[in-house]
C-alpha cells in the first residue's frame, strides 16, 4: 500500500500512473451521472462490459464510468476515446455496433451524433456541441474524465497538486491572501466573500475549530453539488484539506443530505482512498498537518441547509437556526470557531491556488469572479448542469446553451435561487448574470437553481408552489415566518382558486414584508421573495386571477373549463372511459353505428384534466 | 428491533449523544420505521429523555413513525417537475391508491410520498416506484406504470371503480 | 456593567444580560409573549423585535436574546418596529383569535381585525410550557413535534404524557391558558396533555394534595424516606 511522504513522492506517484496511460490508448467513457441513471446508463454500461468480454479480453480497451457531463437531456452519453466521438441517447442494443464500427474501426455512427436542432449539423466531438460552447467547465470539466472512485484517474488530471504547493510552498496567511484576493464569494447561496470568513476564523482565539463542507442542497431543482460530489468528490476534498490549512483547523464535516446515496457512498470511498494514500488524517504528505473528515447524514430538512441549524444537527439536536448575534466563525459547532463553506466554494479553491488569483479574476465579473454551476431546468431544450462564466446573459444561457423553449413556445420567466429567489421576465433577458445584478432586481443567484418557465407557466401558481414548499420547511419557530408563510399560501390559494380578493395583493405584500424583516434566519429572510418577484412583474396575471377569475396561462385548475367539442369528437368514449367521477356521457360509435358527440358535465366536472390528456382527437378544449 | 441489535448501531457511533440522528436513520433502513420501543430503548441506553427523541423524528422528512407500505411510491415535486405538471400525477395517484401523500394504502401495498427533487430534472415529471425511475410521465401513465406493482389484478380507488 | 442606550436613555447590563432584561428592569415596555425570566430566552414569538445600531450598521432583532453590548443604541418604537409588531400581534390573534391578553396587545398597538381565516383559540407555539418542564422542572414531559405549520406541542408519540408530574408548571407559564388543571375528586387532570393522576390523601387534615406520582419522583430523587409525603405541605407547617 502507497503512503504518500512528501510533495516529490505523490508527483512520482502520478509519473508511474500517466505513464501506464497511453494518449491514444482506446477508452470507452459512459456517464453514470444520476440523470443518465434515470435515461438508462447502466444498461448501456453492461451491454459494454459482456462486448468487451466477448471479444476484446486484454486487448487493453478500457471501460470508465464517468461523473455526471451536464447534459442530461441527452443522456445516456458514450465518449468514445482517443477519437473523442460524442455519442448521445445511447440505446443497450446500439453497443455492439459502436464496438465494432466506432472503437475497433474509427468510423461514426450518424444516427448517435448530436444533431443541431435548428441547422441538422451533425457534431462530432463535445466540444463542438453548441451546449458546451459558451460554457467554462472549470469546476465540472474533469467530471467526463475521472471515474469518481479512482483516486488515480484524478490524479491523473492533475489532482492534489494544489494541496502539495498550499503545504510546501504557502504559509496559511499567504492562502487566505489568495482567496481573498480571487474574490471567491459563496457559491451556496450567501454569496459571502469566503476568504474574509476564513481570515475571521483564522483570528478566532481558540485551539479547536471546525470545517464544515455544506452538502445539503435543499433548493428544488438543484443539483449541481451531488453531480460534484458523485463525480469528483477528491475536488471537494482537496479544497477542504487546503482550506483547514489555512484556517488551523484538524477538524472536518461533509454534511450531506440523506437524498444522496450515490454521493455519500462516493464521498466515503474518496475520505478512505486519500486517507491511504496519506492526503488526509495524520501528517498530510509528511507536513506535519493534521486534518480528518467526518461525514455526517442529513435527516431530510431544507431548513437544516442552513449553517446554524445544519451544526445544530451535527450536535444532535433538531435543525432550528439560532440568533447569529455572535457569529458562527467565532462560535460555531459545540461553540468552536467553524468555518462552514459550499461543495462548489471549496471545488474552486484547488483551482485558485493552482492558477493564482490573477488568473481567476480574469473570469467573471467586478463583483462576481470565476464561473457558477446553474443546473438549467424546466421549459427549455437543453436541460441540464451548465457551468458559465459570471457575466454571461440570461439570454444566451436559456438560448444559445439552452436551446431556447421547445415545441415553439414563448419565453416567459427564468426563476433563479429556489424558493429564495424570485422570477425575472422576459423584459430582462439581456442581464448579466452574477451575485449583486440579480439581487439588484428582486432575485438572487442562490446555489445555482436556474427554472425556465414559458408562457403555459402560471405566475401565480409559481408563487403558490414555493410557498407550500417554505411552509411545509420552515422549521416553525418564528411566528413571522411559520405564520407568514401558511398566510401567504392560504391566500395564494383562495386566488388560484377563483375566490381571490383586490385587497389579497396589498396583503399578500404586507405578509411579505413582515416574513422578511421579523424572522430569525434567511428562509423567512428571503421567503417572500417568489411572491413579491411575481406581484412587481406580472401583476397583471395575480389581477385575471382575482378580477376576472380567469388563469391566463391554463394552469390553475378550478378556473379552467373543459368541453367537448362535438365537431372533432369521434365518439370513441376514451374520455369517459378515464373520467374519475362519471362526468362524461356520450354514445359511443359502433361499427355499424355513427354514435354520438360525447358531453361533460359541469357540475361533475373536477378538472382533472385526464379527458384532455386521453383524447386522441384533440376534441377537449380547455379554457 | 432486539434490544442488542439497537445496541450494536449505538456503539457503531461511539455512544455519543450527538449521533442520534445517524442512530435513528441506521433504525429507520432496518425497520422502514421507527418503533416506539426502538425510541424509548435508544433514549434510555443514550440518556436522552424521549420527548426530545420523539422531536428529533418527527422534524425530519426521512424518519417513519407508522409503518410503510410494502412499495415506496415517491414523486417529484422539485420545481423543474412542477412546471412540466408534476402535481397532476400526484392527483391522479390520490385517485388510484385513495391515499394522500405521507400515507399507506389499506392493504399496506403502497405509500405515496413526495420529494423535493431526486436531481433527474431533465426527465421530469419524474416518479420513482423503489428506487426504479419512470421519467416523462403524465397522468395517463400512471395506472399503467402502477400496475406491476399492485398487489392483485383489482384496481383498488377512491371511486370503487374496476 | 455594560453601558448603550435605549430610545435616548443610558442603561447598564451586566455582562452575559440581555436588552430585554434591562429594558424591563428600566422600565422601558416592550411586547413580549415567549419571554420568561425562570427560562433562557427562546425568541419564538418575534414580538420583542427591536431596532439595534451598532458600529454603523442597524439591524431589526428580538430584544430578549440579544445580548448586551457596549456603544449600542436600541429603538423600541421605530417606524418599522411599530410596523413589524402589529403584524405580528395580528398573527399572532388568527392563531388564538379572542384571547384577552392578545386581544389587549392588540388594541394597544391598534389592532383591532384579523384579515385571515380564523380558528378556535389555540397555542401560540411560544414553547414555554416546554421550556419550563425541561429547564426548570427536569420532568421532560412534552416538546415541539414536526415543522412548519403542522408545527405542535405535544407529549410523545401523541399519547397521555406519561413524563408528567402534573405540577402545573406549564400550565402557569402558558400566557393564553390553554393548558389547564382540573382537579375532581381524588384526581388532578393536565387536560391538554390528557394527564390524569390520583392524587395522595393527607393523614392529618385528609385533603388530597398532589399526585402520588408526582410526590414518589420528588421522594426518589430526593432520597427520602417512605413517609415523608403523608403529611400534606400545609399541616406539616
Amino acid at each position: 500500500m502507497v503512503r504518500l511522504s512528501s510533495p516529490q513522492e505523490l508527483e512520482k506517484y502520478r509519473d508511474q500512473i500517466l505513464s501506464k496511460r497511453k494518449p491514444n490508448q482506446p477508452l470507452i467513457t459512459v456517464c453514470g451521472g444520476t440523470g443518465c441513471h434515470a435515461s438508462g446508463c447502466h444498461a448501456v454500461v453492461d451491454a459494454f462490459r459482456s462486448v468487451l468480454q466477448e471479444k476484446a479480453k486484454g486487448n487493453g480497451i478500457g471501460l470508465r464510468v464517468t461523473g455526471c457531463h451536464g447534459f442530461c437531456e441527452r443522456g445516456p452519453l458514450v465518449i468514445i476515446h482517443p477519437q473523442k466521438v460524442f455519442y448521445q441517447k445511447v440505446k443497450p442494443e446500439d453497443v455492439p455496433t459502436i464496438f465494432q464500427d466506432t472503437v475497433l474501426k474509427g468510423k461514426v455512427i450518424e444516427s448517435l451524433l448530436y444533431e443541431h436542432p435548428v441547422t441538422g449539423e451533425k457534431v462530432v466531438s463535445e466540444e463542438e456541441v453548441p451546449f458546451y460552447q459558451k460554457q467554462k467547465r472549470m469546476i465540472l470539466g474533469n467530471n467526463g474524465s475521472i471515474d469518481p472512485t479512482q483516486i488515480e484517474d484524478y490524479l491523473a488530471v492533475g489532482g492534489y497538486r494544489a494541496l502539495a504547493k498550499a503545504l510546501f510552498s504557502m504559509k496559511p496567511e499567504e492562502i487566505i491572501r489568495e482567496v481573498k484576493k480571487a474574490n471567491l464569494r459563496g457559491r451556496g447561496g450567501g454569496g459571502f466573500p469566503a476568504g474574509l470568513k476564513w481570515e475571521q476564523c483564522r483570528n478566532a482565539p481558540d485551539e479547536i475549530k471546525y470545517l464544515i463542507c455544506n452538502a445539503d442542497e435543499g433548493d428544488p431543482g438543484a443539483y449541481m453539488d451531488r453531480s460534484l460530489l458523485e463525480g469528483n468528490p477528491h475536488s471537494v476534498l482537496e479544497g477542504m484539506i487546503i482550506g483547514a490549512f489555512a484556517i488551523g483547523s484538524h477538524e472536518g464535516y461533509i454534511f450531506v443530505r440523506h437524498e444522496y446515496p450515490l454521493a455519500l457512498e462516493n464521498v466515503g470511498l474518496g475520505i478512505q482512498r486519500a486517507r491511504e494514500l496519506g492526503l488526509l488524517g495524520k501528517n498530510i504528505l509528511g507536513s506535519g498537518f493534521d486534518f480528518d473528515i467526518k461525514i455526517s447524514r442529513g435527516g431530510g430538512a431544507f431548513v437544516a441547509g442552513e449553517s446554524t441549524a445544519l451544526m445544530a444537527t451535527i450536535e444532535g439536536n433538531v435543525g432550528e437556526p439560532r440568533a447569529k448575534h455572535i457569529h458562527t466563525v467565532v462560535s460555531g459547532l459545540y461553540d468552536k470557531p467553524t468555518n462552514l463553506n459550499n461543495v462548489e466554494t471549496w471545488a474552486n479553491v484547488p483551482v485558485i491556488i493552482n492558477e493564482g488569483a490573477d488568473w481567476f479574476g480574469r473570469i467573471g465579473t467586478e463583483g462576481s469572479k470565476g464561473t457558477k454551476i446553474f443546473s438549467l431546468v424546466g421549459k427549455v431544450n437543453n436541460t441540464g448542469l451548465v457551468e458559465v462564466p459570471m457575466g454571461i446573459t440570461l439570454r444566451e444561457i436559456v438560448y444559445d446553451i439552452g436551446g431556447g423553449i421547445p415545441e415553439g413556445k414563448r419565453f416567459k420567466a427564468v426563476q433563479t435561487g429556489g424558493p429564495s429567489g424570485g422570477c425575472i421576465p422576459d423584459s430582462m433577458i439581456d442581464l448579466p448574470v452574477d451575485f449583486d445584478r440579480l439581487t439588484e432586481v428582486g432575485s438572487m443567484m442562490g446555489s445555482g437553481g436556474m427554472i425556465v418557465m414559458d408562457e403555459a407557466t402560471c405566475m401565480v401558481d409559481v408563487a403558490k408552489y414555493f410557498m407550500n414548499f417554505l411552509k411545509d420547511e420552515s422549521c416553525g419557530k418564528c411566528t413571522s415566518c411559520r405564520e407568514g408563510t401558511k398566510r401567504m399560501h392560504e391566500v395564494l390559494t383562495e386566488i388560484s382558486e377563483g375566490r381571490g380578493k383586490p385587497e389579497h395583493i396589498t396583503l399578500l405584500e404586507e405578509l411579505g414584508w413582515v416574513t422578511t424583516e421579523a424572522s430569525l434566519c434567511a428562509l423567512g429572510g428571503t421567503a417572500s421573495n417568489p411572491v413579491l418577484s411575481t406581484i412587481k412583474y406580472f401583476r397583471q396575471e395575480y389581477e385575471e386571477h382575482i378580477l376576472n377569475k380567469r388563469c391566463p396561462a391554463k394552469v390553475c385548475r378550478a378556473l379552467l373549463h373543459y368541453r367537448i367539442l362535438p365537431d372533432l369528437c369521434t365518439s370513441c368514449g376514451r374520455c369517459a372511459k378515464a373520467c374519475p367521477e362519471n362526468a362524461i356521457t356520450g354514445v359511443q360509435k359502433k361499427k355499424k353505428e355513427k354514435g354520438e358527440p360525447f358531453v361533460i358535465a359541469q357540475e361533475k366536472c373536477i378538472q382533472c384534466g385526464m379527458c384532455f390528456e386521453t383524447c386522441k382527437f384533440d376534441a377537449v378544449e380547455v379554457q | 428491533m432486539t434490544h442488542s441489535e439497537i445496541e450494536t448501531i449505538i456503539e457503531r457511533y461511539g455512544n455519543k449523544e450527538s449521533a442520534i440522528l445517524a442512530i435513528l436513520q441506521d433504525v429507520q433502513a432496518k425497520e422502514k420505521y421507527l418503533p416506539k420501543e426502538a425510541l424509548e430503548h435508544i433514549g434510555e441506553k443514550l440518556g436522552i429523555p424521549i420527548n426530545k427523541i420523539y422531536r428529533i423524528a418527527t422534524f425530519y422528512r426521512a424518519f417513519s413513525l407508522m409503518p410503510r407500505g410494502k412499495h415506496e411510491v415517491c414523486v417529484c415535486l422539485g420545481t423543474a417537475c412542477h412546471v412540466r405538471g408534476a402535481q397532476r400525477i400526484v392527483d391522479q395517484i390520490k385517485i388510484e391508491l385513495g391515499i394522500r401523500p405521507g400515507e399507506t394504502t389499506k392493504d399496506r401495498n403502497f405509500t405515496l410520498e413526495t420529494v423535493n427533487c431526486l436531481g433527474v430534472c431533465a426527465a421530469g415529471p419524474v416518479l420513482a416506484i423503489d428506487g426504479e425511475y419512470f421519467g416523462k410521465m403524465s397522468s395517463a401513465k400512471v395506472d399503467g406504470t402502477l400496475k406491476k406493482f399492485r398487489s392483485d389484478k383489482k384496481k383498488e380507488g377512491a371511486n370503487g371503480k374496476a | 456593567m455594560i453601558p448603550f442606550i435605549i430610545d435616548g436613555q443610558s442603561v447598564e447590563g451586566k455582562e452575559g444580560a440581555h436588552i430585554l432584561e434591562v429594558a424591563l428592569d428600566a422600565g422601558i415596555e416592550i411586547p413580549h409573549l415567549c419571554y420568561n425570566e425562570s427560562v433562557k430566552p427562546y425568541g419564538a414569538c418575534r414580538l420583542c423585535l427591536v431596532e439595534v445600531t451598532r458600529k454603523g450598521r442597524t439591524r431589526m432583532t428580538t430584544s430578549c436574546n440579544h445580548p448586551v453590548m457596549e456603544g449600542m443604541e436600541v429603538f423600541t418604537k421605530s417606524e418599522k418596529v411599530l410596523r413589524a409588531r402589529r403584524m405580528i400581534i395580528e398573527l399572532l390573534l388568527g392563531m388564538c383569535p379572542g384571547d384577552k391578553l392578545l386581544q389587549e396587545m392588540a388594541a394597544d398597538m391598534g389592532v383591532y381585525d384579523v384579515r385571515f381565516k380564523k380558528g378556535e383559540k389555540d397555542c401560540i407555539l411560544c414553547g414555554l410550557c416546554a421550556r419550563v418542564c425541561d429547564e426548570v422542572v427536569g420532568a421532560h414531559a412534552i416538546q415541539f413535534a414536526s415543522r412548519g405549520d403542522r408545527r405542535e406541542m405535544v407529549p410523545p408519540f401523541g399519547e397521555e404524557a406519561t413524563n408528567c408530574i402534573a405540577c402545573g408548571a406549564c400550565v402557569v407559564a402558558c400566557p393564553v391558558n390553554v393548558v389547564g388543571m382540573k382537579d375532581e375528586g381524588d384526581e388532578r387532570t393536565i387536560v391538554r396533555w390528557k394527564r390524569t393522576l390520583k392524587m395522595k390523601q393527607c393523614k392529618v387534615c385528609g385533603n388530597y394534595f398532589a399526585p402520588w406520582f408526582q410526590l414518589e419522583k420528588f421522594r426518589e430523587k430526593a432520597k427520602l424516606p417512605k413517609d415523608f409525603y403523608d403529611t400534606c405541605f400545609t399541616c406539616r407547617s
